[in-house]
């Protein structure tokens, strides 16, 4: 926070801790005044404005690009294309690691998608770049562009996502359901997402000397730092950060973008500072989206409704000239027992912009597809689908035969049927009409998503004062950072909130790590949580070992820290103050350090004694005009266990988000991609559909208690993401039970419910 | 963006004159005009703000029993004046499901009249755009076409238009009130929209330069006050363009229906008034067999343009339902979600 000056102390009272209450956002009144500063409000003298000219063809070459005209155009300071654009330390092409992306940064004319960024004009004002850019009026060398999942070259796949294996098994799939009673084969299919956050991408670069002073959105400072260091040929420590406030990411900012990269590109090659902000239809193409998907799943049971073979194949698929395959099958390794299960994954490439990271990747597409096939297995198998699922209930990882380091969600189950009123539900489909006439269904989904864990530092301070300050370049991304990680570091440091200095959101502070994979509360509070058990630990020691303190003798065990004073633990009576403590050995303050994370980020998905993974069911309500098709969710309740909340406000928040995702994921979300030109033809906010206010059902989230000894010191799992997963194959399930019409391509529109009358 | 000139006429005359010169375009609210520009769709080299235009923003009730809106009068400005909405239920309802609050706010009648397809290849400057482009082609042929038209389509285009305001107001017999340099002249809303055929790229009777002065509704339509209702089926419960809506008004008397208008909107490039399937109710009773029939009827021309024939099934059955809601009896307050099929006929939804 050494720049950002949060001043509201939300009003709470406190119960012994500052974890576990529900307080408002400390940077509520700063955004809700407006006086919270994005990336895209900063305005430091002298700057200029770059936009980017893209390319409207998906693959091909640019021939021509009109410079001369661009130049002419009053107010046009410079143009940057291919043929001018200042060297880079690094090929952007280059790759050293899974999450290291290849970048289009004007090292060719070749054109790999549509939306690519072409060149980039930098002018006096936004409008005479944006008519420079226009001006260009580029002429391409057109290649046919391949564009669906059935026009891209096929590739075998080795490894999805960040780099899980593409391929798992745990017994003889083929034999089991050859074996099966009962059997079904059913094809899915989800369509191209994007993130849509509503702050597009934005930089605003500045460069003195071969130091680089940046404002931009960030979910991953530190790794955004080592990008451009990278790029640039200067060390990370010479590039400075801004972020401290992100309106939404999703996963579309956490690795730094090309152009953002482009933007701090032309601030060096004008020697001014420039400001580069996406416009809504260029966040299709060079950010990162969701891939399509088909998945096709076999399912058997024996005589008893037992699964004895679960097969979860998925076709999906990536750009011409990177790998991101959304890991779509990887949800049936966890939720249901089953004797045999086979995941796999096959790729196409297409000319698409690189797909990414996008809130729940692989647990959102394929959970609906996955919760959609387990209702149909019930189906087939006569049987209620909470009654299915808690039949083929996992008692440990089937694919690994791992213990679960908790797992709540039997309770889960039961919290969120009860509360739902889902014992009233007829088996059969079509059964329900509300007074109106309108169909009435319900469906239910599992929810699950991995606690993942990255590696984070803090530091924490104590001054003589008595206040104390927590040191973490977090990120907030409208989760609420700001709020949960500070009522963790009061708590660490055993102070309450109002005298705690939380600074956070830039790139000097100690790493966060980065802010995904629903892991950023987990890593960064146990980062800040054992620097200030590091810190209290040095002034118990200065304490206990100090005759003149009512703590001497105590022992490092022996005391607890709170309201800034340190307790005898087995006598409250003795006790003294930081400050008293501080001022006694003449220090005007001390410091501790901490680490937070796993030795591999990735030991939710394997190397660890216990599978780790947050729950959740979800039971939601549609209605569906018999004739008309039109279809609304009315009404979700998902029931979550994910160890330990932090802040249940904020928590609840989460939840609702996803499951408002869910509704939009089952019902409203698509790209729609031009087959000829590979062009997104729905690229703003008008028609791609999100649910609006109206498409929000009435939401409940219940937070189901779990004590979780196996994750980490504080128990955390995340919240961020469980919600869209188990939401979407609700809300699929319910439109079933309503029409009698199993729609297996995603979003579910209302065509698709007209049935002959 | 292109440089323009603007200029604030003080008066219709001088607006007229104005606008006369090649490249110009009036600019009402610019919910419409100015998302086009920015996309480089439309580049016009003058506008002429009508906003500040004396006495254009008025909701006029004539002696002879016709209502007369001023062009600049506000979407939501209409729908929410309590008289006019008691008088023409069915336009006030269109014009509450149409866009958001917000763009309602801002949007004015003429505009809403004149606003452009939403054919996702017209915005889109990189396709080939008969209507944008004369004579380049039309890409949404063979391309994403689920929402296009059914009705009255051509071989050069395909696309629809997009008002719901319109549509109602069809249905009620309205008729424009049009300024030019050579004076004024009035037509009725019906034959102001023109249908692609060749040129697509013209799109209603006003000449160059010509300006919507206002909309005006004949005495007769408020006759339709007791039965008359505006439904539109959507992607989404609010804030998205119909797939498919239709506007139904009906004079009942001693059970038997006396007068009967339908409008489709969604399906052609023009609000679709379907005077046939009218010419079925009259004398008969309000039931669903007849609804049918003369939705049947609504829908006797419409054929598929492209993957959009689930639309035909759907307007007919949009238009069934329009007239059985208008059968019902106007609601004695406004849906909560107007022209929704989620508007409950037994009250409002919890949520709404
Ligand atoms: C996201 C979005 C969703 C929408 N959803 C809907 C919807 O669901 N239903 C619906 O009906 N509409 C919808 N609209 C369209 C909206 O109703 C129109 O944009 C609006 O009515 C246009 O009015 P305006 O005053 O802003 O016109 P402008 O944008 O100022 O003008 C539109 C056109 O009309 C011309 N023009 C304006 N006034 C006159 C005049 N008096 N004489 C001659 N020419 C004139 C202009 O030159 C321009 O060509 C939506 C719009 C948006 C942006
Ligand atoms: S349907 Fe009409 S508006 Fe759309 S691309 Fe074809 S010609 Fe243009």
């Amino acid at each position: 926070m050494s720049e950002i000056a949060l001043t509201q102390t939300p009003i709470h009272i406190r119960h012994g801790s500052n974890i576990g209450q529900p307080l408002t956002r400390r940077d509520g009144v700063l955004k809700v005044t407006g006086a919270a500063k994005y990336a895209a409000d900063q305005h430091p003298p002298g700057m200029l404005y770059a936009v980017l000219a893209t390319s409207s063809i998906a693959r091909g070459r640019v021939a021509h690009l009109d410079v001369a005209a661009a130049k002419a155009h009053p107010g046009v300071v410079d143009v940057i294309t291919p043929a001018n654009r200042p060297a880079l330390a690094l090929d952007p092409d280059e790759k050293s690691n899974p999450f290291m992306f290849r970048l289009d940064l004007l090292q060719t004319d070749r054109v790999r998608y549509a939306g690519q960024p072409i060149a980039i004009v930098i002018a006096q004002t936004l409008e005479a770049a944006t008519e420079g850019a226009s001006l260009l009026a580029p002429r391409y060398e057109t290649e046919p562009a391949r564009v669906g999942l059935d026009d891209g070259e096929s590739t075998a796949l080795q490894v999805v996502g960040p780099g899980f294996p593409a391929q798992a098994q745990r017994g003889d799939v083929e034999t089991e359901l050859a074996a099966a009673k009962k059997s079904i084969t059913q094809t899915y299919e989800t369509p191209a997402q994007y993130h849509n956050p509503m702050e597009p991408h934005a930089i605003v670069a500045a460069w003195e000397g071969d130091t680089l002073s940046i404002d931009t959105p960030s979910q991953g400072m530190a790794m955004a730092q080592g990008r451009l260091a990278g790029l640039f040929g200067i060390a990370p420590e010479k590039i400075h950060i801004r972020s401290p406030f992100l309106g939404g990411g999703f996963g579309g900012k956490g690795m730094i973008s090309g152009p953002q990269v482009l933007g701090a590109i032309a601030a060096r090659a004008v020697g001014r500072p420039v400001k580069l902000v996406l416009r809504r239809d260029q966040m299709y193409g060079p950010v990162g989206h969701r891939a399509p998907t088909r998945q096709t799943l076999r399912l058997g049971t024996d005589g008893d409704g037992a699964l004895v073979g679960l097969d979860h194949h998925t076709k999906t698929m990536s750009s011409t000239f990177d790998d991101f395959f959304e890991p779509a099958s990887t949800p049936s390794h966890t939720l249901y027992a089953s004797t045999a299960i086979a995941t796999s994954h096959a790729g196409v490439r297409a000319d698409i912009g690189t797909p990414i990271f996008m809130r729940a990747p692989g647990e959102a597409p394929g959970s609906i597809a996955l919760e959609s096939a387990i209702d149909e297995m019930a189906q087939a198998c006569g049987m209620d689908p909470l009654a299915f699922r808690l039949k083929n209930y996992a008692e440990v990882e089937p694919i690994s035969g791992k213990p679960f380091s908790s797992k709540a969600l039997r309770e889960c189950y039961r919290q969120g049927a009860e509360r739902f009123g889902w014992e009233r539900r007829p088996l059969a489909p079509r059964q329900m009409r509300d007074r109106d006439g309108l169909l009435v269904g319900w469906g239910v989904g599992t929810a699950t998503f991995p606690a993942v864990m990255f590696a984070a530092q803090a530091k924490a301070v104590l001054r003589r004062d008595g206040s104390g300050v927590m040191e973490i370049g977090a990120h907030d991304m409208g989760q609420g950072a700001w709020t949960a990680l500070a009522q963790i570091a009061a708590d660490g440091l055993g102070l309450d909130l109002d005298r705690l200095e939380f600074r956070s959101g830039t790139s000097d502070l100690p790493d966060a790590g980065i802010a995904g994979g629903s892991g950023h509360t987990a890593t960064a509070g146990m980062a800040i949580y054992n620097a200030g058990a590091d810190v209290i630990a040095k002034l118990a020691d200065l304490a206990t070992n100090d005759d003149h303190s009512p703590l001497f003798g105590a022992g490092n065990a022996g005391v607890v820290a709170r309201g800034g004073r340190l307790f005898r633990r087995d006598d409250e009576s003795r006790s003294e103050s930081f400050s008293d403590i501080l001022a006694r050995a003449g220090l005007a303050q001390i410091e501790g350090r901490g680490a937070g994370g796993r030795p591999n980020p990735m030991e939710a998905h394997g190397q660890s004694d216990y599978a780790m993974h947050a729950h959740g069911a979800v039971f939601a309500e549609v209605k569906v005009d018999p004739e008309l098709g039109q279809i609304r969710a009315t009404r979700l309740v998902g029931a979550f266990a994910a160890g330990r909340i932090i802040n249940p406000r904020m928590v609840r928040s989460q939840y609702y988000g996803g499951m408002i995702w869910g509704v939009s994921f089952a019902l409203h979300e698509q790209a729609i991609v031009d087959r000829h030109s590979g062009r997104p033809m729905n690229a703003n906010f008008a028609e791609y559909h999100i649910p609006v206010n109206a498409d929000v059902p009435s939401l409940e989230a219940i937070l189901v208690e779990e004590d979780d000894p196996h994750v980490n010191a504080l128990g955390i799992k995340g919240v961020g993401e469980i919600g869209i997963t188990g939401s979407a194959g609700a809300v699929a399930n319910a439109v079933w039970h309503a029409t009698g019409i199993r729609v297996r391509k995603f979003p579910i529109t209302l065509d698709r419910l007209l049935e002959p009358q | 963006m292109k440089t323009f000139d603007y200029v604030r006429p003080a008066s219709v005359r001088e607006a007229v004159s104005a606008a006369a010169a090649p490249g110009a375009a009036y600019l009402a609210a610019g919910t419409n005009l100015l998302d086009l520009m920015k996309g480089g769709v439309t580049r016009p080299d003058r506008l002429v703000d009508i906003t500040h235009l004396p006495d254009l923003d008025r909701i006029e009730n004539l002696a002879d029993g016709s209502v007369r809106i001023g062009a600049l009068v506000r979407n939501a400005d209409l729908a929410h004046d309590r008289d006019f909405a008691r008088r023409f239920p069915a336009i006030a309802e269109a014009l509450l499901s149409g866009a958001s609050a917000q763009l309602r706010n801002a949007a004015s009648v003429g505009g809403n009249l004149l606003q452009r397809t939403r054919c996702a290849y017209f915005y889109d400057p990189a396709s080939a755009c008969n209507k944008r482009n004369p004579g380049s082609g039309c890409d949404a042929r063979g391309g994403d076409n689920r929402l296009h038209a059914i009705l009255g389509w051509s071989e050069s285009c395909i696309a629809t238009h997009p008002s719901d305001f319109c549509v109602a107001l069809v249905a009620l017999d309205a008729v424009v009130e049009i300024e030019g340099r050579a004076g004024r002249r009035e037509i009725p809303l019906e034959a102001f929209h023109r249908l692609p055929g060749d040129s697509p790229d013209r799109e209603s009777v006003l000449e160059p330069g010509e300006m919507i002065v206002a909309v005006r509704l004949p005495a007769e339509a408020a006759r339709f006050a007791a039965h008359a209702r505006y439904l539109k089926v959507r992607d989404r419960t609010s804030y998205a363009f119909a797939i498919v809506s239709a506007a139904a008004a009906l004079r009942i008397e001693q059970g038997v229906i006396a007068q009967a208008r339908i409008a489709m909107g969604g399906v052609a490039l023009k609000p679709w008034r379907a005077r046939e399937a009218e010419q079925i109710l009259l004398g008969g009773r309000a039931d669903t067999a007849l609804f049918v029939r003369a939705a049947t009827a609504a829908l006797a021309e419409a054929k598929p343009s492209g993957d959009n024939g689930f639309k035909i099934v759907l307007a007919r059955r949009v238009v069934a339902r329009a007239l059985a809601l208008a059968a019902a009896g106007t609601p004695e307050r406004m849906p909560a979600l107007p022209g929704s099929p989620f508007a409950a006929a037994s009250g409002v939804l919890a949520h709404v």
